[in-house]
């Protein structure tokens, strides 16, 4: 028993020491004018569905919860931050050329059709994030429009 | 008890993210690497073909249903596209190629990194970015621009042989589609 609960402090001081270790948070005051949303002219209700569930990992503003400040769960979510935001980062959406906008919509299509997106370990929390059947088809029958205009 | 294995569970997610980043900083070493290698041995001359022959046989990969395969030639391509060099061409086909091997090279990684059904995705616009390429540098061999009419509202893809053999399909439909244009 001795033995556990040397084992359970070292773990605990470990726990209370990788809280002051830094992470990058993913926050910006502004939004560039190359943002997706001021570039093009999109409905409201779509520009809200984008909003919470895209832009927390797809843009360089992400609205953190309580729990996301506490480690290690903040190094998780800074790393999806970082891969969401290489693939796509909708606030420099307008600094893409025509064919890579093209490219980003079908996948973007892609990701919504099959599920892949929103991720599920984030909508698990984020209930309102999550897609109910008529709001994706019409979300991808607006960006199928979008993607044909360019 | 509970807070011994809720540190416990900590510990464990901690390592686990441990070496999961050590792993990722390995990857990028052997594959910047690679792509050393592969840029001296190469001319200018060529590397527009090297680009459409490893597109070629990622094109038989996903043909042969072999995700694996298909996997290994998609990284070969994104060396190959990043190898290429476009300064003997005009300022603006220089422009119109860097943005061409650009999405190429993004799709050529997604390949190399996903299953059958993403992979074909990925083809697709491969494909397209592919035509665009040779339209600019021009190729030596003949080439055949294929169709298949079913896969995602009908797609294309090219092909040194005039007989016709899906990727997007592969064994499922293997001789869908039609040669839709002979290029050289």
């Amino acid at each position: 028993m001795k033995v556990v609960k040397i084992i359970a402090i070292v773990l605990l001081v470990a726990f209370v020491g990788i809280q002051f270790m830094p992470t990058t948070r993913n926050q910006s005051d502004s939004v560039p004018s190359t943002d997706f949303m001021l570039v093009n002219n999109v409905p409201e209700n779509i520009q809200k569905k984008l909003q919470v569930s895209c832009y927390d990992c797809h843009s360089n503003n992400t609205q953190y919860p309580w729990y996301n400040q506490v480690q290690p769960v903040a190094w998780f979510l800074e790393d999806h931050i970082k891969e969401g935001k290489a693939e796509l980062n909708f606030n420099e959406w307008d600094s893409l050329s025509n064919r890579r906008k093209k490219s980003k919509l079908r996948s973007i299509i892609k990701q919504i059709e099959s599920d892949e997106m929103p991720l599920y370990s984030y909508t698990l929390i984020h209930k309102d994030a999550s897609f109910s059947e008529a709001e994706k088809q019409e979300l991808i029958r607006w960006i199928e429009q979008l993607k044909d205009s360019i | 008890m509970k807070n011994l294995k809720m540190s416990i569970a900590t510990m464990l997610l901690l390592a686990v993210s441990f070496t999961n980043a050590q792993e990722k900083e390995k990857m990028k070493m052997d594959h910047s690497k690679m792509d050393h290698s592969k840029m001296m041995n190469m001319n200018s001359d060529t590397k527009a073909e090297a680009i459409l022959n490893d597109y070629f046989n990622l094109k038989d990969a996903l043909v042969a249903d072999d995700t694996k395969k298909a996997a290994q030639e998609g990284s070969k391509l994104a060396a190959s596209l990043k190898a290429f060099d476009a300064s003997k061409y005009t300022a603006e086909e220089q422009k119109e190629l860097a943005d061409i091997i650009e999405d190429a090279t993004e799709h050529a990684e997604h390949i190399a990194k996903s299953d059958m059904g993403h992979q074909r995705e990925h083809f697709k616009t491969l494909s397209k970015d592919m035509s665009d390429l040779i339209a600019i540098t021009g190729t030596k061999n003949t080439l055949y621009e294929q169709f298949c009419p079913m896969y995602d509202g009908g797609s294309s893809w090219l092909s040194s042989s005039d007989q016709v053999r899906n990727p997007y399909y592969g064994s499922k439909m293997l001789k869908c589609g039609k040669v839709k244009k002979t290029i050289n």
